[in-house]
């Protein structure tokens, strides 16, 4: 078993420099537990302090303590520190020292509003195991979704078993999908078994590795953009999710859409802004209101 | 306005079930209605600070819907199904459509 896992992302933590978190009024957090995922954001007064992104285990209690003990990690503050707990996602009901369980589609709105500002009125979060298109209003309040929830194609899930299909590192399927001389017609599979078994097919009948991940990433554009066609897409547009770190797909919808993604790279220049704990950080956010209300209504 | 829109469509055509959560009061009466359980009554999780409680799709058929709407027959023009009718705010709408290209 010394075989690369070439599906594996990074899991990480990170503190925010400079702020102290005895002096905060308002201590509150944000758990997501996903199907390929687990997320936690820890906020001081509204603002991103610490967060961590690891893969979610078998049980979802367990993630749930593990990525919310390797946030606390060095920070001096312990669970115990913290207000007010919101769990999100697909295991929100299994967050053990949660107070509150919110579905994720409200969280992904209101943390691109945190990420992007007011002005963001459409998200597209793409998940570990689904999609969802999300119309938001200036306080990030949901006012439409969809879900794609039917198959696995299109999602993290899916991008998982091509990176691991063709051994190439996960992070690098956006940028090494471009290095084709045309770009080749989508997959016709929207199934990802099928679109596996379609990939083996062309490797096999000569075409490069690059060639059947452009091939792929283009087939999952096409699919979130008849997703958000469904929704309507108004501007600003923005992607949130683990994939929205994917090059190659977030310039291929774009380009299928005719529209632009609000500032893609945000996260590069501050990991506070990590598209993937956009769930968390709205989680937080809503951990924050709750508290708050709980506090002045005695 | 806020929409909830549970479902899916594939090759077969369109399942989805649209709930107007502002309209809907959580009375219960489209879940009472509806024969196959395919409807529960939820927190507003969308609406966590005031939002009270609201109809939801259950999980479980979110899925399949154009299954396990069947005994009502929407998708081959058997009229308005159950929940829709029982409702008295107008919340729900049904976009279930065996034939393509129908247009939400
Ligand atoms: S169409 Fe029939 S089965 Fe489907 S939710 Fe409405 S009442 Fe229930
Ligand atoms: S009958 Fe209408 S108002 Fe009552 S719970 Fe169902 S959708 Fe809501």
């Amino acid at each position: 078993m010394a075989e690369k896992e070439f599906w594996r992302w990074p899991e990480y933590r990170h503190t925010t420099p400079g702020i102290n978190w005895r002096e905060g009024k308002v201590i509150s957090a944000g758990v997501d537990i996903g199907s390929v995922s687990s997320k936690t954001a820890i906020m001081v007064d509204g603002e991103m302090f610490a967060q961590s992104a690891m893969r979610t285990g078998s049980s979802s209690p367990d993630s749930a303590e593990r990525t919310m003990n390797w946030a606390l990690e060095d920070t001096g503050m312990t669970l115990k520190d913290i207000h007010y707990i919101v769990g999100t996602g697909y295991g929100r009901v299994n967050v053990p020292f949660a107070h509150k369980a919110i579905t994720e589609i409200a969280c992904h709105a209101r943390g691109a509003n945190y990420v992007w500002g007011p002005t963001v009125r459409t998200v597209l979060d793409m998940g570990g195991q689904d999609c969802k298109a999300i119309r938001c209003d200036e306080r990030g309040k949901v006012q439409n979704f969809l879900m794609n929830d039917k198959c696995a194609a299109g999602t993290g899930r899916g991008m998982e078993v091509f990176a691991d299909l063709l051994s190439v590192p996960i992070e690098e399927v956006g940028e090494l999908s471009f290095t084709v001389d045309e770009e080749p017609p989508p997959v016709s599979s929207t199934c990802v078994v099928f679109a596996k078994s379609e990939a083996v097919g062309m490797l096999r009948s000569g075409w490069s590795k690059e060639k059947v991940l452009a091939a792929y990433c283009r087939a999952m554009a096409h699919r979130v953009v008849d997703l958000l066609n469904r929704v309507g897409v108004e501007k600003d547009f923005v992607i949130t999710g683990g994939i929205a770190k994917n090059i190659g797909i977030v310039q291929r919808i774009e380009k299928e859409l005719g529209i632009k993604a609000l500032k893609p790279d945000k996260w590069r220049s501050d990991p506070r802004f990590d598209p993937m704990l956009a769930g968390a950080m709205g989680a937080a956010l809503f951990a924050k209101a709750l508290y708050e209300r709980s506090k002045g209504q005695g | 306005m806020m929409k909830a829109n549970y479902g899916y469509a594939d090759g077969s055509g369109q399942y989805y079930i649209t709930l107007d959560t502002d309209k809907c009061d959580g009375c219960g009466d489209c879940v009472r209605a509806c024969p196959a359980s395919v409807l529960e009554i939820v927190p507003n999780e969308f609406d966590i600070i005031d939002g009270g409680d609201i109809m939801s799709v259950r999980e479980e058929h979110r899925k399949k819907l154009k299954y396990s709407c069947a005994p009502c027959k929407p998708t081959t023009g058997g009229g308005e199904p159950p929940c829709v009718t029982a409702c008295p705010h107008g919340a729900i709408t049904h976009f279930l459509s065996s034939a393509k290209g129908q247009v939400m």
